[in-house]
């Protein structure tokens, strides 16, 4: 097992579009880190650079010490699972999950000992001698993951494999990678946009934008300390209601009321960041129209504008207002986060 | 509803019936006339039903070098390695450089696909001489290797192939590179078994291109023992210094059916699935 590493990696195309722009980052011994962010961000291609399937610009790929930026992929040792699994169609599961092995000249009793434990380890002995046509997706999804698992590599690299499968199969594939990647210890990297799949699964958790990162940390410290606007966005659902403020003497004023924060310089220019969740109904605060309410069940997200953009506050269920109603709004000066319009940048609070 | 369909139905029975009754009536008559005996033709009144001197005839056609001055057994065995080599060296040249074109990235590819593409306006009937003359200075005439060499070369056995190629998803190529199959083992372990209901259909196709040549074999074989079954078939009906012993000839041609026939009959399947599904 090994840790991996990658500095000061960049990926300019050959059109001249750079797609990566400087990543650096540090993957521990045994982690699971989950790289996330909107199509195009770049997060695909680190990760196709890691696996060698896309040549590197410039930087530097380190697994377990070694750098094996020139590195064939085959000999990296790696094990890659790919969105649409892309197991072989004419070869039974049994041949899926050897192939690998057996081009690297693995003696056949031991491509039978691992083949046999992958398949035990993910449910799959009664599918051995099927072709891939004759799975369901969530068996596909498996198969593919013993294809990584039986090659024991140092590190498992996921190219969105959930997104094919519907949405009940999802939740299930996505504890079970968990609790696989647990089990087997094996330093992970895994490729996502489901800001969901990103926040259970994550150890360590990448937000990646516009070919960077935007932010490092674990999925707890991303939610409550966002280091971007572009973050705090990206991360929760629904998103973090970004409202215009005014840095004051004793704090920051929203919408004509001030909610006292240390720490900032009056005058500063400042963007106030709150999550639905921590916006509170109170009997006094900002005044706060609903226009319309969704009902989630457990919950129900209250829309409506306030200090000239479009807000959601999150209420529990069987809370009273309605469609139509004014309420007041009150907001903790402990769950505000502040950003620099200009950089969208978080600001030290005190 | 029901009898609209019923006679919906009718009406296009009858129509591919009526279509069978006329490409198979020749072909009824051929397999007929060579059970009769050269007089029964000769007098000019075909008969329709089968005669009893069908053995005999075919015994005679297989082995003795009558009138195309070889026997049919001979010109369908030549025949059967022109047509197996032509269909053969086509999918063998054509899956290399399709797989050359679609997978490895190297100078003047697009040239190379072109040129390949351009060969499309140039049948052996277009180019004729040039193709003779290369033929005669390598004295490949009155050769196999004369016989299919020039018909080998295949712009649209390339196509079809890069046409399925194309097809194939990028991740089984990286899939494979990440378990360490090199380009021969991809093309050999991924490709070749992906390829298989394709070349099934091309064999077939090419197959009868290949037994079917006329001009070609016409020019490059001189020798009785070097001549296709198409050409002695030809042969035999224009001889001008004695009688053309007609029986012999419907047999002729019913033999020079058969090998087509068991081709497309075996490769049925598989030719069908290779024209219209593209295996995922």
């Amino acid at each position: 097992m090994a840790g991996l590493a990658l500095d000061q990696l960049r990926k300019t195309y050959s059109g001249g579009v750079e797609a990566v722009r400087g990543v650096s980052l540090d993957v521990p011994d045994g982690a699971f880190c989950v790289l996330v962010g909107p199509s195009g961000c770049g997060k695909s291609t680190v990760l196709r650079m890691i696996a060698g399937l896309e040549t590197v610009t410039s930087g530097a790929i380190t697994i377990g010490g070694r750098t094996v930026n020139t590195v064939e992929p085959a000999d990296r040792d790696i094990a890659m699972v790919f969105q649409n699994y892309a197991l072989y169609p004419h070869m039974r599961v049994y041949d899926n999950l050897a192939y690998g092995l057996r081009n690297r000249g693995t003696p056949k009793p031991e491509i039978e000992t691992r083949v046999r434990e992958a398949a035990r380890l993910l449910g799959l002995e009664a599918m051995l001698t099927r072709y891939p046509r004759q799975l369901s997706g969530g068996q596909r999804q498996r198969v593919a993951m013993g294809r990584a698992i039986v090659r024991k590599p140092q590190v498992f690299l996921f190219d969105e494999p959930l997104s094919n499968l519907d949405a009940k199969l999802r939740v299930q594939m996505r504890v079970e990678i968990r609790r696989l990647q647990r089990q087997l210890g094996v330093t992970t990297v895994y490729v996502t946009h489901d800001q969901v799949e990103a926040m259970t699964m994550a150890d360590r958790l990448v937000v990646m934008n516009g070919g960077q990162i935007e932010q490092v940390g674990t999925p707890i410290e991303i939610y409550r300390r966002p280091a971007t606007r572009y973050v705090a966005t990206f991360m929760g659902s629904p998103p973090m209601n970004i409202l215009p403020a005014e840095a004051v003497a004793g704090g920051v004023r929203i919408d004509g009321t001030v909610i006292p924060v240390a720490g900032i310089a009056p005058g500063t220019p400042v963007e106030a960041g709150i999550r639905p969740e921590d916006l509170r109904l109170a009997a006094d605060g900002l005044a706060f129209r609903v226009a319309f309410v969704e009902e989630l069940g457990a919950t129900r997200l209250l829309h409506g504008p306030l200090a000239g953009t479009d807000v959601a506050v999150q209420v529990p269920a069987g809370s009273a207002p309605q469609e139509g109603d004014t309420v007041r709004l009150a907001i903790d000066a402990g769950a505000l986060h502040l950003f620099d319009p200009a950089t969208g940048r978080r600001l030290a609070q005190g | 509803m029901v009898e609209n369909r019923r006679f919906g139905n009718l009406i296009p029975h009858l129509v591919l019936s009526l279509g069978v009754a006329v490409v198979a009536f020749p072909v009824y008559l051929a397999l007929i006339g060579s059970t009769h005996d050269a007089a029964t033709i000769a007098n000019g009144q075909m008969p329709l039903w089968p005669g009893g001197n069908g053995i005999e005839t075919y015994r005679r056609a297989l082995t003795e070098s009558g009138m195309a001055g070889a026997p049919v057994g001979l010109m369908l065995l030549n025949s059967t390695i022109t047509a197996l080599a032509i269909a053969l060296g086509k999918i063998f040249i054509s899956l290399l450089s399709a797989y050359a074109l679609i997978y490895f990235r190297f100078p003047f590819r697009q040239t190379a696909f072109w040129a390949i593409f351009v060969t499309l306006m140039l049948p052996v009937e277009v180019r004729i001489y040039p193709t003779y003359k290369v033929a005669a200075d390598l004295s490949l005439l009155d050769t196999y290797a004369g016989l299919a060499l020039p018909l080998i070369a295949s712009a649209t056995a390339t196509l079809l192939f890069r046409q399925f190629f194309l097809t194939v998803p990028n991740e089984l190529v990286e899939a494979s590179r990440i378990d360490g199959a090199g380009p021969v083992r991809f093309f050999l372990d991924t490709l070749l078994p992906l390829s298989r209901t394709t070349m099934a259909a091309l064999f077939v196709i090419q197959f009868l291109y290949g037994w079917n040549q006329y001009l070609w074999p016409l020019l490059v074989t001189t020798r009785d023992d070097m001549q296709t079954v198409v050409i002695g078939l030809r042969k035999m009906t224009s001889i001008t210094d004695q009688l053309t012993e007609w029986q012999i000839v419907m047999a002729t041609a019913v033999l020079a059916m058969v090998p087509p026939v068991v081709v497309v009959f075996a490769m049925q399947k598989l030719f069908v699935r290779g024209l219209v599904e593209t295996e995922k």
